[in-house]
């Protein structure tokens, strides 16, 4: 979480308290927070989502360099509030000209896990890995391209696979790792899961620790191994080897637990 | 200091540690001394703890574990004064070790510590005491009763990774628990079978399954 509001104190509102500010707008900062308070603690209410879906299309709250922070975090708040109903009008939000707001979009469109948007989240891909370079004057791409490409693979885009691949070579590391596993959620070949494996060498920590995540979302139980010889912390290893565990058990309907199941709880166990 | 009367294997590590530029650098020279297992090493290998660097904190927890034994009393007699974060390298240090002296700070640090890493490692140590190493029977009895209560509770706790530790905790005292606590051993049993149906974790469910199975 890079939220600096994660750390505030969750008794610091009452729900009344976060859809009454909302629901204001005198105040820019409230509303702000209010936003990312309801999807912390999953605040699902039709008043809260109506609010989300209001705030969405803010106009009064702006930064400095014309972006939209109050959309940001109404889209994410959607995003973790699972309402079905909301994904048209963040269909809309993709159209925000706040970089960062249409990550946040789709992001939650991924997980709200609607199939229904994946022509317009593809459509971000035309033009190819040509087309998918730095935006002029500022510290980003054009597009969220890592995040457009972890969503297709989280929806099941399997028809997307021909535009998807060719991400796998783009010269930012991140969007390699981000097209290798959307890839191999819709593929399932092993070789593009070795690329997620060989990302937990990198010598940035920070994409370290993404391939953590990576390789635990997408269930690679051959990662399992690395991931614990990790150089990162024990506390991410161990949500790591959580989520491929249950990404497994999930894949595995059996009750008996699989021998790769017990494996890799023996790895945890030695992380403890 | 004590710099002065350090033997001749460790006072080059000592001279590397001092003249340390970076945290890396700082790091490798309390690797080389951990790796160095020299118990006259236990005093600045605890002193390391407080100089807020995780990789070097890290080594030095690995050394005092691998020396054991004599790393206990310094451990326990310095946990007052130790600063917050000294404290929880501190607890891991004597959750690897498993001594019989630290029990009672492993089960207070295991229910009450604020940190979830700290709650995790001395859940993780509750469980792995040597209990061949308490002195008479009747104290290892009372430790395990102590042990298997602390455990049972930490079942409870709202972070998962602290839970399942307790399991592997309770799975690990399954295994050794002496004879005369063999009415106390339904309860355990009960409360993995708890975790196995019902923890909102499906980890913790496998986890909890595997750890019946094991005991099975």
């Amino acid at each position: 979480m890079s939220d600096a509001a994660e750390n505030v104190p969750a008794e610091s509102l009452t729900l009344e308290e976060a859809i009454a500010n909302l629901q204001q707008t005198e105040d820019p900062g409230l509303r702000y927070y209010a936003a990312w308070w309801v999807g912390r603690f999953r605040a699902n209410q039709p008043v809260v989502i109506d609010s989300l879906v209001v705030a969405l299309a803010d106009e009064l709250n702006r930064s400095p360099d014309g972006g939209y922070p109050l959309r940001r975090n109404a889209a994410r708040a959607l995003g973790k509030l699972g309402e079905p109903s909301v994904v048209p009008a963040l269909l809309e939000s993709l159209d925000c000209d706040d970089y960062y707001v249409r990550g946040a979009v789709v992001e939650s469109l991924g997980e709200l896990g609607d199939k229904v948007a994946i022509p317009r989240l593809l459509s971000f891909l035309d033009g190819g890995v040509e087309a998918a370079t730095m935006m002029p004057g500022k510290p980003h791409l054009r597009e969220p391209y890592d995040l457009i490409l972890e969503a297709l693979g989280s929806l099941g885009a399997t028809e997307a696979v021909g535009q998807i691949k060719p991400f796998a070579e783009h010269s930012v590391e991140k969007v390699q790792y981000a097209a290798a596993r959307a890839m191999y959620q819709l593929t399932g070949e092993s070789s593009y899961g070795d690329v997620l494996v060989q990302a937990l060498a990198a010598p940035d920590l920070q994409l370290r620790r993404a391939a953590l995540m990576d390789i635990g979302a997408v269930g690679y139980m051959p990662g399992a191994e690395a991931i614990a010889g990790t150089l990162a912390e024990n506390s991410l290893k161990l949500i790591a080897l959580k989520g491929l565990l249950e990404t497994h058990l999930r894949q595995s309907p059996d009750d008996a637990l699989t021998s790769e199941a017990i494996h890799s709880m023996d790895l945890m166990d030695d992380l403890l | 200091m004590t710099v002065s009367s350090a033997s001749p294997q460790l006072q080059p590590l000592l001279d590397k540690l001092h003249s340390a530029g970076t945290a890396e650098t700082l790091r490798f020279a309390v690797e080389d001394i951990a790796a160095a297992q020299l118990s006259e090493a236990v005093p600045i290998l605890i002193e390391v703890l407080g100089y807020n660097n995780p990789g070097a904190a890290v080594a030095a927890v690995d050394g005092l574990i691998t020396i054991g034994e004599p790393s206990v009393m310094p451990l326990i007699e310095l946990l007052d004064g130790f600063n917050y974060g000294a404290r929880a390298w501190a607890l891991r240090a004597l959750a690897g070790i498993g001594d019989p002296r630290g029990i009672d700070l492993l089960v207070k640090a295991a229910v009450e510590d604020f940190a979830l890493s700290v709650r995790r490692a001395a859940a993780r140590g509750v469980g792995k005491l040597h209990w061949q190493e308490f002195t008479s029977e009747g104290d290892r009895v009372v430790a395990q009763s102590k042990a298997l209560e602390t455990l049972i509770q930490v079942c409870d706790d709202p972070e998962w990774v602290v839970r399942y530790a307790a399991v592997t905790g309770l799975e690990a005292l399954g295994q050794v628990l002496e004879s005369q606590l063999v009415d106390e051993r339904p309860h355990l049993i009960t409360r993995l079978e708890v975790m196995a149906q019902g923890d909102e974790a499906p980890a913790l469910q496998a986890r909890a399954q595997l750890a019946l199975q094991r005991l099975a």
